[in-house]
C-alpha cells in the first residue's frame, strides 16, 4: 500500500509536468483560491448537505482544464477516506435526532452531519490534490515563498521531494532484501528491524556529507539561490478574484434551496 | 494520527495554521542563524528518510500486526528541535499535499500536534535530561520509550481537543479521549521502541554523529517566551472564534473571515464578505423558503444536538437544488474538458 | 597560464578512526594534461580527490592548485578553478530541476541573472542537454544525469576538472558518448576510475594508487600493459590490450 503511495506521487508529478492551462496560472492564485475554497466549505454548519454540492464546481473545473484523470481522484480520495469515515461514523450513532421522515424513511441528524463530513472531505482533499497535480511541487514551493513562507522552510520541502524517490528506492531495495532471506515471518522483529534502519540512516547521513560537499564546491555559504520569476498577470488575477467570488457567493446564498424552491415553484 | 480537514472547523483550523506558521519562522530564523550549513542538505536528506523508513516494517510480537516509524523523535534527537521541527512540517507539508494526508487546513494543526510536542516537549524536558551526560544503551531506550509516549500522548490530545473545539463530530469528549489515548500509548511505545533501537544502533557504529545537535547552536535560550506567547495566542485564536461561533448565530463564517484575516489569507474578501453577510440577513427574512428558520437552525444546532423540527419543503427543496447544481457543476467541466479536447 | 596546475607534495592523510589514507603523495600535473588515477577499492583514490578542493585538509604535506598554495584564504579561489563531477549524480543534482542545478554554482558566484542564464545554457548546451532544463533530476537516464551533473561543473568556467568514476554505472553506448563529450574538453583533466579501457581513451599519463602510495607514474599505455604493476594493485590489463579469446584463445585451455 505505502508502494502505490509512492508511485501515485511520481504520477501527480508527471501530470504536473505537462503544459495546461491549469499549469500556467500563477500558483499564488491557485494557492490562494484554493484556502478560499476550503474555508468557504469548512464554514458551513454541520448538518449542511445541500449547500456544498455546488462547490463541486471548483474541483470538478480544475480538473478538466488541467487534464487531471478523474479516476486518479477517486482512487486517492479512497486511499485516505477511511479516516474521515472512522470519526464520522460516530455521528449517525451519536446523534439520533429524526430531522426528516418520509414514509417509512427517517432521516437522523447524524447521518446528515455524516453525509457532510464525507462531502467536505471529498471537496477539500478533491480540490488539494487536483491543484497539485496540476501545479507541481517545485511551483508549489515558489508560490509559498512569494507568499512569504520563510526560504528555509520551501527549500528543505524542495529538499526532501528531491531524495524521495531515491531514498524510497534504497528503503524498498533493503525491505526486499530482507523479504527474501526471511522465513515463516523470522528475521522481521525489531532487532533486525533498528539494524536495517540504522544503517540506512548511516548511509543517509553519508549520502548528506556527499551532497554537502557537492554544495560547498559550487559556491553553497548556507543560502540556496534560485532565479525565480514569477509572474502575476491578468489572467491570474481574474481566476484568483473570480473564484474567490464565487466562493462567497456560494457560501451565503443558498443557490441549491433557491434553485429547488424555485422548480418546486414553478411547478406547483 | 493525521487530523484530517472534514473535521475542523476555519477557526480553529486558522488558529492552529498561525501557531504553526510563527512557529516555522522562529525555527527558520534559528536554523539560519546557526552557521553550520551542513545543516541544510542533513534536513533535507533527514525529511526523505521518514519516508523511506516507512518502505521498511517490523512485526510486532503476538499480534500479527506489523509497524514502522514515525520519526518525530527520532529527527529531534539528531538534529535538534528547531531543525526537526522544519524537518517535520516539511514531511508533512508533503503528506498533505501528495498522499492527501490530512488537508490543507489541518496542517497546521498536524504540524503542531506532531512536530511541538517531539521537538519542543519530548525531547529537550524529557529525552534530553533521562539520556543524560553520557548514554548508554539503556539509557537510551528508557528516554525513547518515554520521549515518544509522552509526545504522542500530547498530541493525541490535541487531536482531542482540535476535534471537539471544531464541533463537527459527533463524538463526546470522554469517549473520544479514551479511544485516542490507549491507541496513542500504543504506538508511542512502538515508536518509542523503534526509536531507541535506531538511536542505538548509530550510537554504536558513529557516537560522534549524535552530538551534531549538542555542536549545533543551543535552542533554549529566548524559546520559551516566545512558546508561551505562541501558545496563548493559538488558544485564544482557536479558543475564542470556536466559541464565538457556536454562540453567535450563524457565527460561524464570519469567524472564518476573521481568522483568514488574522492569518493575512484573503484579507480582500474581508469587506466585500461584511456587505454580504448583510445581504443574507435581509434575504434570509423572505418568508417563502423558510430560510430564516433554516439559518436560525443552524446557530442553534452548533451549540447542542438537539435537532428542531425542520421545514420539510426547505429540505426538500435544498435537496432538489442541490441535485441540479451538482448536475451543473460536472456538466461545466464535462463542456470544458470537450471543447480542450477539441480544440488540441 | 600556470594556474590549471595542480601539485601535491608529500600527502598524508589520516581519518580520525586511525585508518592513514594517503601516507606520502607527490605528482605534478601541468597545464592541460589528463591523467587517469587508478588502483583498488580503498587505495585512496577518493581521499585524494577530496584534498583536490580542498573538503578535506591534509595531515601532512601540502597541495597546490594553479601555483597557489591550497589554504583556509585561497580555497573560494581554488574550488572556482577546480571542478568536481562525483561518483554518484544523485549526490550532485540536489535542486529540482537541470536548470536550477546549472545555475546554483554561477548564482553562488553572485554573477548577474542574465549572465547566469547564458552560462547555463551554454553549459547545457555543451553536455547535449539544450531542452532538458526544466525536467526533475529524478526524471533522467543514467546517462543524462551524468552529463547534467558535468553541465553543473562546467557553468562554474573551471580550468580543472575532477571526476570519480565517471562511466561507472552507465550503458555501453552512454560511456562512449561521455568519452567523446570529455575529449572535446581542453581542461586539465583528473580522472579517478576503474574503467581502464577509458583511461586508455581519455588519459595520456596514469598514476597508480597502492595503499597510499603512488605505485606507479608514467605513460598510459606502458603503465597499463605491465602486469607487474597491475598485478598486485588489484588491477588488470585492459580488455582491449588483452589476447581476443576467440581469435587467439588461451593456451591453457587449448
Amino acid at each position: 500500500m505505502i508502494e502505490s503511495r509512492f508511485a501515485d506521487i511520481g504520477w501527480m508529478d508527471a501530470l504536473s509536468g505537462r503544459d495546461t492551462p491549469l499549469r500556467r496560472i500563477d500558483p499564488r492564485a491557485k494557492l490562494l483560491a484554493t484556502l478560499g475554497f476550503i474555508l468557504a466549505v469548512l464554514s458551513f454548519p454541520k448538518y449542511e448537505v445541500a449547500g456544498l454540492l455546488p462547490f463541486f464546481l471548483y474541483p470538478v473545473v480544475l480538473m478538466s482544464i488541467g487534464d487531471v484523470p478523474v479516476a486518479f481522484v477517486l482512487r486517492r480520495l479512497a486511499v485516505v477516506a477511511p479516516f474521515a469515515v472512522f470519526v464520522g461514523m460516530f455521528n449517525p450513532l451519536l446523534d439520533r435526532q429524526v430531522v426528516a421522515g418520509v414514509g417509512p424513511w427517517v432521516m437522523t441528524g447524524g447521518w446528515l452531519s455524516f453525509a457532510s463530513i464525507l462531502l467536505r472531505f471529498a471537496l477539500t482533499v478533491g480540490a488539494t490534490l487536483v491543484v497539485v497535480a496540476g501545479t507541481g511541487i517545485h511551483d508549489v514551493c515558489r508560490g509559498l515563498g512569494a507568499l512569504g513562507v520563510p526560504a528555509a522552510f520551501t527549500a528543505q520541502v524542495l529538499f526532501l521531494y528531491r531524495y524521495l524517490f531515491v531514498l524510497v528506492d534504497d528503503g524498498m531495495r533493503m525491505a526486499r532484501a530482507r523479504a527474501l532471506r526471511s522465513f515463516g515471518g523470522r528475521g522481521m522483529g525489531m532487532r533486525v528491524y533498528g539494524h536495517m534502519l540504522g544503517s540506512l540512516l548511516l548511509r543517509t547521513m553519508g549520502r548528506a556529507e556527499r551532497i554537502h560537499l557537492a554544495m560547498r564546491c559550487r559556491g553553497f555559504d548556507g543560502q540556496v539561490r534560485t532565479l525565480t520569476r514569477l509572474r502575476f498577470g491578468f489572467a491570474d488575477a481574474l481566476f484568483l478574484l473570480g473564484w474567490s467570488t464565487a466562493f462567497v457567493l456560494l457560501r451565503c446564498f443558498d443557490l441549491p434551496r433557491r434553485v429547488g424552491g424555485w422548480i418546486l415553484g414553478a411547478g406547483t | 494520527m493525521h487530523m484530517a480537514d472534514a473535521l475542523i472547523s476555519p477557526a480553529v483550523g486558522g488558529g492552529m495554521w498561525v501557531a504553526s506558521a510563527g512557529l516555522i519562522g522562529y525555527c527558520a530564523r534559528k536554523v539560519r542563524a546557526c552557521l553550520d550549513d551542513r545543516r541544510v542538505p542533513l534536513m533535507g536528506v533527514l525529511g526523505a528518510f521518514v519516508f523511506a523508513a516507512q518502505m521498511i516494517n517490523f512485526s510486532i510480537p503476538g499480534t500479527g500486526s506489523s509497524g514502522h516509524l514515525g520519526g518525530g523523535l527520532l529527527l529531534a534527537i539528531l538534529l535538534g528541535p528547531s531543525a526537526a521541527f522544519l524537518t517535520i512540517a516539511s514531511v508533512l507539508t508533503v503528506q498533505a499535499l501528495f498522499f492527501a494526508d490530512g488537508g490543507l487546513l489541518a496542517l497546521g494543526c498536524n504540524i503542531f500536534n506532531l512536530g511541538f510536542f517531539p521537538c519542543f516537549v519530548a525531547y529537550p524536558l524529557v529525552y534530553r535530561p533521562l539520556v543524560g551526560r553520557d548514554p548508554n544503551p539503556g539509557r537510551i531506550a528508557v528516554a525513547a520509550t518515554v520521549a515518544a509516549v509522552i509526545g504522542l500522548q500530547m498530541g493525541a490530545f490535541c487531536v482531542v481537543m482540535e476535534t471537539l473545539l471544531s464541533g463537527v463530530s459527533e463524538l463526546p469528549f470522554g469517549k473520544f479521549l479514551l479511544l485516542m489515548q490507549p491507541i496513542h500509548l500504543a504506538i508511542g511505545v512502538v515508536e518509542g521502541l523503534v526509536t531507541a533501537a535506531v538511536v542505538g544502533f548509530v550510537w554504536k557504529a558513529r557516537p560522534e554523529v549524535l552530538d551534531l545537535d549538542r555542536a549545533m547552536a543551543p535552542d533554549a535560550g529566548g524559546l520559551r517566551p516566545v512558546l508561551i506567547g505562541l501558545l496563548v495566542a493559538a488558544v485564544v485564536v482557536g479558543g475564542g472564534l470556536s466559541w464565538f461561533a457556536s454562540t453567535h448565530p450563524d457565527g460561524l463564517e464570519w469567524a472564518m473571515f476573521r481568522t483568514a484575516g488574522a492569518g493575512e489569507l484573503e484579507a480582500p474578501a474581508d469587506g466585500a464578505h461584511g456587505a454580504l453577510a448583510q445581504v443574507q440577513e435581509t434575504t434570509a427574512l423572505m418568508p417563502d423558503y423558510g430560510f430564516k428558520a433554516a439559518a436560525a437552525e443552524e446557530g442553534d444546532a452548533e451549540q447542542q444536538p438537539v435537532w428542531p423540527a425542520v421545514d420539510t419543503g426547505t429540505s426538500v427543496a435544498g435537496l432538489v437544488g442541490g441535485g441540479l447544481t451538482l448536475a451543473a457543476a460536472f456538466l461545466i467541466g464535462w463542456l470544458l474538458k470537450r471543447r480542450r479536447q477539441a480544440k488540441a | 597560464m600556470s594556474h590549471h596546475t595542480v601539485e601535491a607534495r608529500d600527502l598524508y592523510h589520516t581519518y580520525p578512526d586511525g585508518t592513514a589514507a594517503l601516507r606520502g603523495i607527490t605528482f605534478c600535473i601541468t597545464h592541460g594534461e589528463s591523467v587517469a588515477i587508478v588502483g583498488e577499492n580503498g587505495a585512496g583514490k577518493s581521499t585524494l580527490l577530496m584534498h583536490l578542493n580542498g573538503y578535506l585538509a591534509p595531515t601532512g604535506g601540502a597541495v597546490r592548485v594553479g601555483g597557489l598554495p591550497l589554504n583556509r584564504d585561497t580555497l573560494p579561489a581554488v574550488r572556482r578553478a577546480v571542478g568536481m563531477v562525483f561518483q554518484d549524480p544523485d549526490d550532485q543534482l540536489f535542486m529540482p530541476t537541470v536548470f536550477e542545478d546549472v545555475a546554483f554554482g554561477p548564482l553562488n558566484l553572485g554573477l548577474p541573472p542574465g549572465e547566469v542564464e547564458g552560462r547555463v545554457a551554454r553549459a547545457l548546451e555543451t553536455v547535449g542537454m539544450e531542452g532538458l532544463g526544466n525536467r526533475p533530476p529524478y526524471k533522467l537516464s543514467g546517462g543524462e544525469k551524468r552529463a547534467a551533473a558535468i553541465a553543473t561543473v562546467l557553468a562554474m568556467e573551471p580550468d580543472i576538472l575532477v571526476m570519480d568514476e565517471p562511466s561507472a554505472s552507465l550503458d555501453p553506448r552512454s560511456r562512449r558518448r561521455l568519452i567523446e563529450l570529455l575529449r572535446s574538453f581542453s581542461h586539465t583533466k583528473i580522472i579517478a576510475t576503474h574503467d581502464l579501457d577509458m583511461a586508455l581513451d581519455l588519459c595520456e599519463r596514469t598514476l597508480v594508487l597502492h595503499e597510499g602510495l603512488v605505485a606507479a607514474d608514467g605513460p598510459t599505455r606502458d603503465i597499463l600493459r605491465d602486469e607487474s604493476i597491475l598485478g598486485p594493485c588489484s588491477l588488470e590489463k585492459p580488455l582491449r590490450l588483452q589476447g581476443c579469446p576467440i581469435c587467439a584463445p588461451p593456451r591453457a585451455t587449448a
